[in-house]
């Protein structure tokens, strides 16, 4: 077990498998260089977008995509940035997944304390009932949604997302969160209602603040799952002023007049907010990702 | 797609005593807490869903009152080609978004567990880990962008140009009937292979090391340690994996958006793309509610059929320990 979890660490000097690291046979060298082959292959479209992002048309027309740019050009970003307002696309997007993640796990964690610890009747199926927003497809919501939106004058309006995706999200909150909640330890809950706290008190001060990880594991999601969405922002936010990054550059694509190295910029754009989460995040989004794994 | 696992049927949830010792209301007084959370599923999901499945028996271009038409609509949807169509895609979107990235998925996984993270260290391992990932966090819309631009048509596209110095002429890779299917597939592919990745390296810690060592000392060679042991150890995460990609491969949106808007002709078409192209550019909301409302029921069903299976595997092994 304890060589396992020194892979897992990857701490020099403890990472000695049973194995012995140092007995490489050449069909070990042969798996490497297939998984390291598969690696490039996935990141090869990175690869080709930035190093042509910096090109100028003829550069690119010359050289290929493969080559490195003759000199830096930043024509084409610049181009991009100033025709879709870039600074204001992030913005948006910062804005509404931000207003999203903090709402939906509040909300998560009002539902999971009433399923989880709280055990109302018949949790199971509210559980069931609240994950239905997040399992439907959002198509089946979408027209009435539009039209309710229309009708109270939130169309356009970046609140009508933030709403949905808070609902959204907040289904699979209150999800994992019930199930985590309903392994919480019973005796710090008895301690904390013999010393006469309420139940408020109680999710605030105690239930909380302990389950703060799996909490701010949730938030990050939320955030980057909001970030990423585009069914529901291009629907609902029509005007150029209110899109977040995704809509914005898709909308763009359709212009004629973006050259070969502008488009390259476009994509370069939308991949840079994402990289930097996930340069950031990388060991919260691995945990996340398998927080339901663990009980 | 969303990245946690989820383990649908699997949570088994204490019997229903409140925790806390209850000094007034008992455990009534926690609906309360429940509240916001149903008022806001009520407005965003509840009440639209019902207005969709009525919208499927009505004629409605969106604007004055919708006219009730009977089962017109459910009736037409029988005989559209396009319609099958867009659910024979789903296959395809199936096989590229569950098929193929569960098996390479598992191959990968176990190629950096049990070789490279061994052999060569853990840094190196959770290095190629982190990269196989990386499509999966990108926005499906931009990693539609980024495909889009290299399959351009024409010479000056970065697909065509790489080939052309093998002599291979310039092709139009979306404007043809096969290939603009296979573009997809391949960004599929792409973009979720990082998911069972990441998910099976997770599970595949639970294996314990002795009884790869034991099947070892009775000669059982790589496959079979692999097939006998990893396989039933991490079937969980198979289940996970599967029905949650599944979920999403119906549901694929984005890419058809901007990479293919359902052509040429159709021939890409899937359910959610074509009853957004009849909410909002035929103005059929009648009959794109109803694609909607069968794309609903097909998802339920699905989840269904693996919770049942999944749980009845379950029992079964419980039994046979």
């Amino acid at each position: 077990m304890h060589a396992t979890t020194a892979i897992i660490t990857g701490k020099p000097g403890r990472t000695r498998a049973r194995g012995g690291m140092t007995k490489k046979r050449p069909v070990d060298w042969l798996m490497l260089a297939l998984v390291v082959i598969g690696a490039l292959l996935v990141v090869a479209p990175f690869y080709l977008v930035l190093v042509n992002s910096f090109k100028s048309p003829v550069d690119y027309a010359t050289s290929g995509p493969l080559a490195l740019p003759e000199t830096l050009d930043f024509g084409g970003i610049i181009t991009f940035w100033e025709r879709v307002n870039f600074p204001e696309k992030v913005w948006n997007s910062i804005f509404i997944s931000g207003i999203v993640a903090v709402l939906a796990v509040v909300i998560s964690m009002l539902n999971a304390f009433a399923i989880g610890i709280g055990r109302v009747r018949g949790r199971s199926w509210i559980v069931l009932l609240f994950l239905m927003a997040n399992l439907l497809p959002q198509e089946a919501l979408l027209y009435p949604l539009y039209y309710m939106f229309k009708s109270v004058g939130l169309y356009d309006n970046v609140w009508s997302v933030i709403i949905v995706f808070t609902v959204v999200q907040a289904a699979f909150g209150t999800y994992l969160l019930s199930s985590v909640y309903g392994t919480f330890p019973k005796e710090v809950l008895e301690a904390a209602s013999l010393d006469g706290a309420s139940r408020w008190q109680i999710l605030w001060r105690v239930v909380f603040p302990i389950s703060r990880p799996t909490l701010s594991v949730l938030l990050i999601f939320f955030f980057i799952w909001t970030w990423n969405e585009f069914l529901i922002p291009l629907t609902f936010l029509a005007s150029n002023a209110n899109q977040t990054v995704p809509v914005a550059i898709s909308v763009l694509q359709g212009d004629r007049l973006m050259d070969v190295t502008t488009t390259s910029a476009s994509a370069l754009l939308g991949v840079i907010p994402t990289l930097i989460f996930f340069l950031i995040f990388q060991r919260t989004l691995t945990r996340g990702i398998t927080a339901g794994a663990v009980k | 797609m969303s990245l946690v696992t989820r383990r649908e049927g699997r949570t088994k949830l204490p019997p229903e005593q409140p925790s806390i010792p209850q000094r007034r209301g008992g455990t009534g007084a926690y609906w309360m807490y429940l509240l916001p959370g149903f008022v806001l599923l009520l407005i965003v999901v509840i009440v639209p869903l019902v207005w969709n499945v009525y919208l499927t028996f009505t004629r409605w271009r969106g604007v004055r009152s919708p006219e009730f038409i009977g089962l017109e609509n459910w009736q037409k949807i029988l005989g559209d080609g396009d319609f099958w169509t867009s659910f024979t895609n789903s296959v395809w979107m199936i096989i590229a978004m569950v098929v193929v990235p569960t098996i390479l998925g598992l191959i990968v996984a176990a190629l950096l567990f049990d070789v490279v993270g061994r052999k060569f260290g853990g840094k190196v391992g959770s290095f190629l880990r982190a990269t196989y990932y990386l499509p999966q966090i990108l926005p499906i819309a931009v990693a539609g962008i980024v495909i889009g631009w290299i399959v351009r048509p024409g010479s000056d596209g970065a697909l065509n140009q790489m080939l052309g110095w093998f002599g291979i002429p310039a092709y139009d890779w979306l404007g043809q009937m096969p290939s603009a299917l296979i573009v997809l597939m391949v960004v599929m592919v792409w973009v979720q292979l990082g998911y069972p990745v990441v998910v099976f390296m997770a599970a595949l810690q639970r294996v314990d090391p002795e009884l790869y060592e034991a099947a070892e000392l009775d000669g059982a060679n790589w496959f079979q340690r692999f097939s006998a042991i990893t396989m039933s150890i991490i079937r969980p995460e198979i289940f996970v994996v599967t029905l949650t990609c599944t979920i999403a491969a119906l549901k694929v949106f984005g890419p058809v958006y901007i990479i293919t808007r359902g052509g040429p002709a159709g021939s890409t078409l899937v359910p959610a793309y074509y009853a957004y192209q009849e909410f909002f550019t035929k103005r059929n909301v009648g009959y794109g509610a109803t694609i909607a409302t069968v794309l609903t029921i097909v998802v339920v069903i699905v989840s269904i059929i693996f919770i049942r299976v999944q749980n009845s595997l379950e029992r079964k092994e419980r039994a046979g320990l």
